[in-house]
Formats: C-alpha cells, sequence, structure tokens
C-alpha cells in the first residue's frame, strides 16, 4: 500500500512510515509568524521559560506595513529586538508577505513548516508539509523543535487537460472550494495532481495550495518535480531540490476529478468562499473597488495577467483599483517588466509589498454598502475592515477586466 | 475541570468566521485582551458583545471558527468566561487554539437550540442537555492528546509540567 505526500512527508521525517489519523509528535524545520500573531507567540515563549528558539524561526511585518498606529509599530519593533537577540530572522515592512517570503527563500520539499498564520499551507507548493497553527502551538514548537500532529487523510483532487485562455489557476481553486464546501476538507489533506497541475509553474501551485484552509484542509500539497527545481534554482536553490511525489497505489479518502477545458472564470459571492459560481452566472454587479494582490495572488504571473488586460485602456472612472505586489522580489521584476507603469497609467494605485488590504486593517477600507472584487483568499463578513461592505473573490484576469467596465466582467470578453 | 457545567446559551449560525470573531479592524488591540474582549463576536451579534457574562455557553452550527489562526479568536471567548463552544463542527485551527488556551470545544448537534436556553453539560458522560427545551444530545469525548493538554489547563502549562507532548499512549 502507497503513501500520499503528507504520508510520505512526514515518514521520511521521522524515519519510519507512519499513515493517515496516526498521531506523531514530528520536528520542524521552519516556523514564521507575524505581527498579528507573533507577539502573543512571544509571550508565550517566555511563559515557557526559553531564550532561544530551538528551530529556524521567521517573524514578518507584512500585515500592517508600514504601521498604520503606535500599538503595531510597537509590536513590531517587539519581533525586531526579539529577533535581533534571539537568532531569529526579521523581515520589515516592504519585503512582504510572509508566505511569499518563505516560498521564494526558505521552504524546501520533504520539511514540516509551521506557521501563525492560516495560509501558510501555501508552501505546499513546493512538497513542504506546511501548515497553520496558533500562537501558542507555534512558541511550543519555538521551544521544543517539535509538535504534534494528527496525519491527514488526503483529498487527492485530480485536474486534466489545458486551462482555456484566461481562466487561471484561482479559477480551478475556487471552483473546487465550491464543490467540496468550506468544511469538506476539514482535517484533510488536499493533494493536487494531474496533467494541468504538471503544467503549472510553482506560482500557480501557490495558488492552489493557498486556498487549501478555504476548504478546511490543513495543507495543500504538490508533488515536487521540473517545475519546483526550476523555481529552486532561479533563486539561487537548487540544492534544495528533491523530487517527491505521492505513490501511485497511495490511498486516499476521496478523489475529486476536473476537466480542466470546460472550466470557465469563478467568482465566489460574499460572504462565503464556497459561495462560488461561473463568471457567466454572476449577473450584473457593479464594483467600487478592485484589489490585485495577496498571497493567493500577488505574484508576478498574476499582475502580468492583470496587465495584460489594463495595457492602454483605463480604469472605470467609478472604480478604485489597488494592486500590491506579494513582495520585493515581485516587485522589483514587475517594475522591470513594466507592469506597474501599465496600472498606474491605467488608473491604478501601487500598494507596498505586503498584506495591503485584504486583513482590514489599513489601506483601502471599504466603505458601507461598498463592493469589492478582489484576488485575495477570503470574502468574509468584515473581512476588509466594514461588516457593512461586500467582497467578491475571483482571479486577476477577472478583476482587470472588472476594473475596466466597473462591474464584475469575464475576461474572456477581452481575448 | 469541572465534571457538570450549567448556564445560558447564545446562539449562532453556520460559518462563523475568526473574523466574525475578533474583526482586524481591532488588530492593534491584539496586545490588550480585556479591550479586544469587548468586541468579541460583536458583528454577528452585537448583544453578545454587551452582554454575555462568565460561565453562558457559545453555541453555533457548522464550521465554527474558519479562517485565520488569530488564537485571539479563541482567548477572547475564554477572556468573557465562556465556559464552553458547542457547535455541530469546527475548524481545525480554531479547534486546536481552543484546546492549547484551555477553552473547552463539544462537537455535537446543536439544532434546535436558541439564544437563552438553559443548558446542562456533563463532561463526563459526554452529554448536552438542554433545559429549557427538553432536549439531550451526546458527544464524544475528545482525543486523549487533547485531553491531556486541557486537563494541564492549556498547553504551556502541560508542556512546563511534562517538558514536551504527553498523554496516555503517546508513541
Ligand atoms: S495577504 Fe491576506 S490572506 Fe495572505 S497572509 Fe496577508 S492577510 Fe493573510
Amino acid at each position: 500500500m502507497g503513501l500520499t505526500l503528507a504520508e510520505k512527508i512526514i515518514s521520511r521525517r521521522l524515519g519510519e512510515t507512519v499513515r493517515a489519523e496516526d498521531i506523531v509528535v514530528v520536528p520542524v524545520d521552519l516556523l514564521l509568524a507575524h505581527e498579528g500573531t507573533g507577539p502573543l507567540a512571544l509571550d508565550r515563549f517566555s511563559a515557557l521559560e526559553r531564550t532561544r528558539p530551538a528551530t529556524q524561526t521567521l517573524f514578518f511585518s507584512d500585515h500592517a506595513a508600514p504601521a498604520p498606529r503606535r500599538e503595531l509599530a510597537n509590536v513590531q519593533k517587539r519581533l525586531r529586538t526579539f529577533a535581533e537577540e534571539g537568532g531569529a530572522r526579521f523581515y520589515p515592512p516592504g519585503e512582504g508577505i510572509c508566505h511569499q517570503i518563505v516560498a521564494e527563500q526558505w521552504a524546501r520539499p520533504g520539511q514540516i513548516i509551521l506557521g501563525a498564520d492560516s495560509h501558510t499551507c501555501t508552501a505546499g507548493a513546493l512538497a513542504a508539509f506546511a501548515t497553520g497553527m496558533g500562537s501558542t502551538d507555534i512558541a511550543v514548537a519555538m521551544a521544543l523543535g517539535e509538535t504534534w500532529l494528527r496525519i491527514p487523510p488526503t483529498i487527492r483532487v485530480e485536474v486534466e487537460g489545458p486551462l482555456p485562455p484566461m481562466v487561471m489557476a484561482k479559477d480551478v481553486i475556487l471552483h473546487v472550494i465550491g464543490l467540496l464546501g468550506a468544511d469538506g476538507a476539514n482535517y484533510q489533506a488536499l493533494e493536487f495532481g494531474g496533467s494541468t497541475v504538471a503544467a503549472m509553474s510553482v506560482e500557480e501551485r501557490m495558488t492552489l495550495c493557498n486556498m487549501a484552509v478555504e476548504a478546511g484542509a490543513k495543507t495543500g500539497l504538490c508533488a515536487s518535480d521540473e517545475q519546483t527545481r526550476q523555481f529552486l534554482a532561479e533563486r539561487g536553490r537548487a540544492e534544495d531540490y528533491l523530487p517527491l511525489a505521492p505513490d501511485p497505489d497511495a490511498v486516499y479518502e476521496r478523489r475529486v476529478e476536473l476537466h480542466a477545458p470546460s472550466l470557465s472564470p469563478q467568482v465566489a459571492f460574499p460572504h462565503f468562499v464556497d459561495n462560488v459560481r461561473p463568471v457567466e452566472e454572476a449577473g450584473d454587479v457593479p464594483i467600487d473597488q478592485v484589489f490585485i494582490g495577496t498571497c493567493t495572488n500577488g505574484r508576478l504571473s498574476d499582475l502580468r495577467m492583470a496587465a495584460h488586460i489594463l495595457r492602454g485602456r483605463q480604469v472605470h472612472p467609478g472604480v478604485r483599483l489597488l494592486v500590491c505586489p506579494a513582495s520585493r522580489e515581485v516587485y522589483l521584476a514587475a517594475l522591470q517588466e513594466g507592469w506597474l507603469q501599465i496600472f498606474i497609467e491605467a488608473g491604478g494605485l501601487i500598494l507596498p509589498p505586503g498584506c495591503g488590504a485584504c486583513v482590514g486593517v489599513h489601506q483601502g477600507i471599504l466603505a458601507d454598502g461598498e463592493r469589492c472584487l478582489s484576488t485575495q483568499n477570503r470574502n468574509f463578513q468584515g473581512r476588509m475592515g466594514n461588516p457593512e461592505a461586500e467582497i467578491y473573490l475571483a482571479s486577476p484576469a477577472t478583476a482587470a477586466a472588472t476594473a475596466v467596465r466597473g462591474r464584475i466582467t469575464d475576461p474572456r470578453e477581452f481575448l | 475541570m469541572e465534571r457538570i457545567l450549567r448556564g445560558k446559551i447564545w446562539r449562532f449560525g453556520d460559518g462563523i468566521s475568526t473574523d466574525h470573531i475578533i474583526p482586524g479592524r481591532y488588530y492593534h488591540l491584539r496586545g490588550n485582551l480585556q479591550a479586544l474582549a469587548e468586541h468579541a463576536l460583536e458583528d454577528a451579534d452585537p448583544e453578545f458583545a454587551r452582554s454575555a457574562q462568565p460561565g453562558d455557553f457559545v453555541v453555533a452550527g457548522k464550521n465554527f471558527g474558519q479562517g485565520s489562526s488569530r488564537e485571539h479568536a479563541a482567548l477572547v471567548l475564554k477572556e468573557r468566561g465562556i465556559a464552553a463552544v458547542i457547535a455541530s463542527s469546527f475548524a481545525r485551527i480554531f479547534f486546536r487554539n481552543a484546546v492549547n488556551v484551555g477553552l473547552m470545544p463539544i462537537i455535537c448537534d446543536t439544532g434546535g437550540f436558541e439564544t437563552g436556553d438553559e443548558i446542562e453539560v456533563d463532561l463526563v458522560e459526554g452529554r448536552v442537555r438542554n433545559l429549557t427545551r427538553n432536549l439531550e444530545r451526546t458527544f464524544r469525548p475528545l482525543p486523549p492528546v487533547m485531553r491531556a493538554i486541557l486537563e494541564s489547563g492549556g498547553l504551556v502549562p502541560h508542556v512546563l509540567r511534562y517538558g514536551g507532548f504527553r498523554w496516555p499512549d503517546t508513541p
């Protein structure tokens, strides 16, 4: 009986074969937290009477960066000071979103990564077993270098065939979440495979794995292959590469099959991520703000797609367009390739790398009754800072098309 | 831990997210738990935020606590003195956070429960009795590792006591 990717990664790390439902104590390779969850982790860490982390730990200033208020400036300073004194690594405002930096600089196939942020599962795109936990779990892992886990059973998501033009990885994952429901993968792993996923870049796979948690999953995983090797090599990390795939006879809890060529752009309606419908059925929905960015869709290929639609066009006069590169690396590359200029000429505005408007702390908070179409991963009531506003989720292509027309628009109109 | 808990419930629906429990607009209050707790669940039921009392229960439908990993979502309920959170199902991270901070999560069918009902929970027998409506529900005990953590009063006291993770059949 073969192993799923989740079983394989943890078995490798433990040096013995373990299977779904086993409860194990595992070593942890990388830990992360940010200004929203890091301070509480530090409180707990000192309650545990420790001073130096037992495992590589990263702190990020990304959720409210640069700080919009004094309290947040103070917690950012606290993380920085701890890092300087305690041997952790601190990423100041402007470096970008934690999950993006973890993928660019840290994550390796086969690792076990814990983050005090639910979208830590993004690193599954590099075949790392990565999962979000609370601050206390992170503090305990900092102290002990290990955590306890129940090995999740796996839902295999098999996507076959080429994606149509203007249909993106975001549309695949929104569709999957619509099928499974917001708790459809609770306590389980989502493993993405098939020819469509094999053809995807690591950037696109990150979009899939990022949103695994929106179906309740503990982690999302893709095999590590030539795409992975290339992604690592481009960042001077060729030696981090390790091929990893599930066994052909792995045992899955369930299989979901998707035919990519028949997929349309998808939109999640307020206030739930699983409230998904194809853009053809969106109806006439005027939009006040379009937000392109976040750990889901703030990468170079996302900005490239949006710029492709916005080139030579103007943002609709009724719309604010906010664009936020996911990291300094993305920012620089988008600058060099000319995409940022296209956004600015079209009437958009560029936010500094970070979470931006995603979590309602600062930058781009909505007015009462406003509607935002965002490339982020969550549309819960109040998510963008105002419970009287509505959030629609879609791909960067749909977002750009919507910015031009001022209402939810099928990007295939711009083919 | 008390074996029998008794109190009044506050009823919430399906899919209550961590953005409902503590909205991002109070991000800056995370360092001040008491102030943050005054806003607990206010977008879902402003009356709860104003008048929930220690010993009350939060009762919800499916997937309670979905969304972010913010442990503050469990902490504010603990800070308000909530005796236990009872839901038809929980999102994974919230469930684990609740146990870690010493807040009891209970999974059982909550259909028919309404705000203001009096309930009695027997933690040993795994039973919830709705005294107002004469309903009775059973629930399964937590996995041994989580029970051990709760019995220690949360994960930090657990680790301080045992130096690591310990439960009756630790691998
Ligand atoms: S971009 Fe949004 S979802 Fe991603 S880490 Fe930041 S706040 Fe969370």
